[in-house]
């Protein structure tokens, strides 16, 4: 496969400050919430980001579109560096990446008319002349199933779903080439939850999108992705085409997430059987040494603690599908939740 | 997965109904709605954002402040519809214990975890202090809070959000309820503690034959937890069954509809089948059945009468939906 590249992460690691409080002053800690990720976005696919809450994958989308300046590494967008742009630098890169958000109601200023939000864009950058600006917005509107007769009105008078098509007509405006989705259907209703995933694939079709798509709902995820990338602790544990990830998960962080995923018909194809974790990811202020998946993991040794795994193809995978992990699982191989550590029996 | 159920509903539901004045007019956010619960049995309620589902269980235990409530909640021989404040108080807790998506919202931040358990024990029970904690300890480590003696003192914002869940189950439990209420309890989880919570609940369910009702969005939460399920739309059931006949043979259009529009784990299906519109409004709801805007199989019957909740004909007499136009086969 030779799809032309649009993002390239090569390392990314983003920390922030922490003051933890002492009871003889504070100390300065650095928190490390992405920790070195190198993965690539092809034009016209969408990649799939999954993990647990505080995994990083919020951060490093946010890295991606530049919402926040990487600690160390690089981004390059179509070939350029943007990590450390500057404001003006990456003025012109700006209008080819969007972000479409969770919160349908957060992100939406509700004493603004939705035909004036969905301009913004092009007020910004000056596309269009006031006049045109009217129609460019309605013809976005009916693009994404809104109608275009309510230009006028407030985000409060439309529901969840609507409010979120919005956020999609705002981001599409400027016609972007990569479109960061940070759990854009988390937040609505199963029935309406379709309407928007539909709508997001009709416009990767139409508009030749790429899409960074992250999700807790790995459902989800599967339904839409080209690949999915499985993040833990600011690491990435696994990346795979999705088919392969969902059924020959190799890490044993990926199948434990999928094994946890609740099924309404039993006969889902769970590829595996069930792995229950227990405890909580560790804190990303002391994150575990070598792996950092070994402290909760049931195949784990004295390597696993003491030296960290690459992110590689394992024997007889192909270069898409890679796993950081010392003692990958093989196709059909399960996990012995025996004795093991880390299970619960 | 539980021994043989009581023939006779430990809980009893007939037509209940809940609305509440706003400035826009009465809200009626149940509309007649009956359900029975079994011992050691769980009731998964499945809806989505105003269909209900929660309203109708806080309703019946007095949780809904202001609300108007029609309609019986049968309990231990008693409607608890009729209860004054205080004998409600009392069901809280021994009777009838619930637990929410948001632990912070039955937890104090500023009392410690082991002091609060201790309290409500104590506020049922002649109990000393002392043996109040120790029984806090202990319910702590039965939730799988590791290293319970000492957790014990921990104030709530110690705790992660996986094990401050697993301390209001122990709270919730503590009294040995007869029937336990929770209320999306995993939605604010990841999908691997939500994994340890709905097997904590099944266990428990197993060594105390609590009956559970389980409120949720999620059918797949539905699918590992309940035996029996109740599909609600816009303060109506829709559909009532077994979880196995709800899962071979959706009957209602708005059952059929929400699993064809729900991507599956294992990808199968394809292209999603989003339900068209949205649901209706509840200050003045649509006369008649009040999925009919939505639906494709909408006769004008459907617009003017509710439809009632009949058995399927040729089925399980415990099948029951809601709909004026049936598939071929299944006319009831």
């Amino acid at each position: 496969m030779t799809a032309e590249v649009l993002v390239q992460l090569r390392e990314v690691v983003k920390e922030f400050p922490v003051q933890s409080r002492g009871a003889f002053g504070g100390r300065s800690e650095r928190l490390q919430a992405v920790a070195g990720v190198s993965f690539e976005l092809r034009r016209g696919e969408t990649l799939g980001l999954v993990g647990e809450s505080g995994c990083g994958k919020s951060t490093l989308a946010r890295c991606v579109v530049r919402l926040l300046e990487p600690s160390a590494g690089q981004v390059l967008f179509d070939g350029h560096d943007i990590s450390t742009a500057s404001h003006a630098e990456l003025g012109p890169y700006r209008r080819r990446m969007q972000m479409i958000f969770q919160d349908p109601y957060g992100s939406l200023n509700p004493r603004r008319r939705v035909g004036s939000i969905i301009g913004d864009p092009f007020a910004i950058h000056g596309v269009g002349l006031a006049g045109e600006r009217r129609r460019k917005v309605q013809d976005l509107m009916a693009l994404v199933g809104l109608n275009p007769e309510h230009y006028n009105r407030f985000p409060a008078d439309f529901s969840g779903g609507q409010r979120q098509r919005i956020g999609i007509a705002r981001a599409i405006a400027l016609r972007p080439e990569l479109i960061v989705c940070d759990e854009p259907v988390s937040a609505l209703d199963v029935s309406i939850q379709a309407q928007i995933l539909n709508l997001l694939d009709e416009l990767q079709g139409e508009l030749g999108l790429t899409y960074l798509f992250i999700s807790h709902d790995l459902s989800v995820v599967r339904h839409v992705s080209d690949r999915v990338a499985v993040m833990y602790l600011g690491r990435i544990a696994e990346i795979a085409p999705s088919e392969a990830l969902y059924e020959r998960a190799r890490h044993p962080y990926t199948r434990a997430l999928l094994s946890a995923v609740p099924v309404f018909d039993p006969d889902e194809g769970r590829a595996h059987a069930s792995v229950l974790l227990t405890g909580d990811p560790p804190s990303p202020l002391d994150p575990p040494r070598g792996c950092r998946f070994h402290p909760r993991c049931p195949r784990a040794q004295a390597r696993c603690a003491a030296e960290e795994p690459q992110l590689i193809p394992r024997a007889g995978d192909g270069p898409e599908h890679t796993t950081a992990c010392h003692f990958p699982l093989a196709d059909g191989e399960t996990m012995s939740t025996g004795a093991a550590p880390g299970v619960t029996p | 997965m539980t021994g043989s159920p009581d023939a006779a509903p430990l809980l009893d539901v007939r037509d209940l109904a809940v609305s509440f004045n706003t400035p826009d007019g009465v809200l009626e956010a149940v509309r007649g709605v009956s359900f029975g619960l079994v011992r050691g049995r769980t009731l998964g309620i499945v809806g989505e954002s105003g269909s209900g589902k929660s309203v109708a269980t806080q309703s019946m235990v007095g949780l809904t402040r202001g609300a108007r409530i029609t309609g019986q909640a049968l309990f231990e021989g008693r409607d608890l519809l009729t209860l004054s404040a205080a004998e409600l108080r009392a069901v809280r807790g021994r009777g009838i214990a619930m637990i929410f998506q948001s632990p912070m919202s039955s937890l104090h931040p500023l009392y410690t975890i082991g002091w609060q358990i201790a309290e409500m024990i104590r506020a049922h029970e002649p109990v000393s202090a002392a043996q109040a904690r120790a029984r806090a300890v202990e319910l702590l480590g039965h939730v799988g809070i590791p290293r319970p003696e000492r957790r014990v003192d921990d104030y709530p914002h110690q705790y992660s959000g996986g094990m401050l869940q697993r301390a209001m189950i122990a709270m919730a439990i503590a009294l040995n309820p007869r029937v336990l209420v929770a209320d999306e309890p995993t939605t604010a989880l990841d999908v691997t503690v939500q994994a340890q919570i709905l097997r904590l609940l099944r266990r428990l369910q197993q060594e105390f034959g609590t009956a559970i009702i389980m409120i949720t969005h999620d059918l797949g939460v539905i699918g590992e937890t309940a035996h029996d399920v109740l599909v609600m739309y816009a303060g109506r059931a829709m559909e009532q069954a077994p979880r196995q006949s709800l899962l071979r043979t959706p009957r209602h259009p708005y059952t059929q509809g929400l699993l064809r529009s729900r991507p599956r784990l294992d990808a199968i299906g394809g292209r999603l089948v989003p339900i068209p519109g949205q649901p209706p409004s509840l200050i003045a709801p649509p006369r008649g059945c009040p999925f009919h805007e939505r639906c494709e199989r909408s006769i004008d019957r459907c617009t003017s009468t509710p439809p009632p909740l009949a058995a399927v004909a040729d089925g399980d007499a415990a099948h029951r939906f809601s709909c004026w136009v049936p598939e071929r086969g299944d006319a009831p």
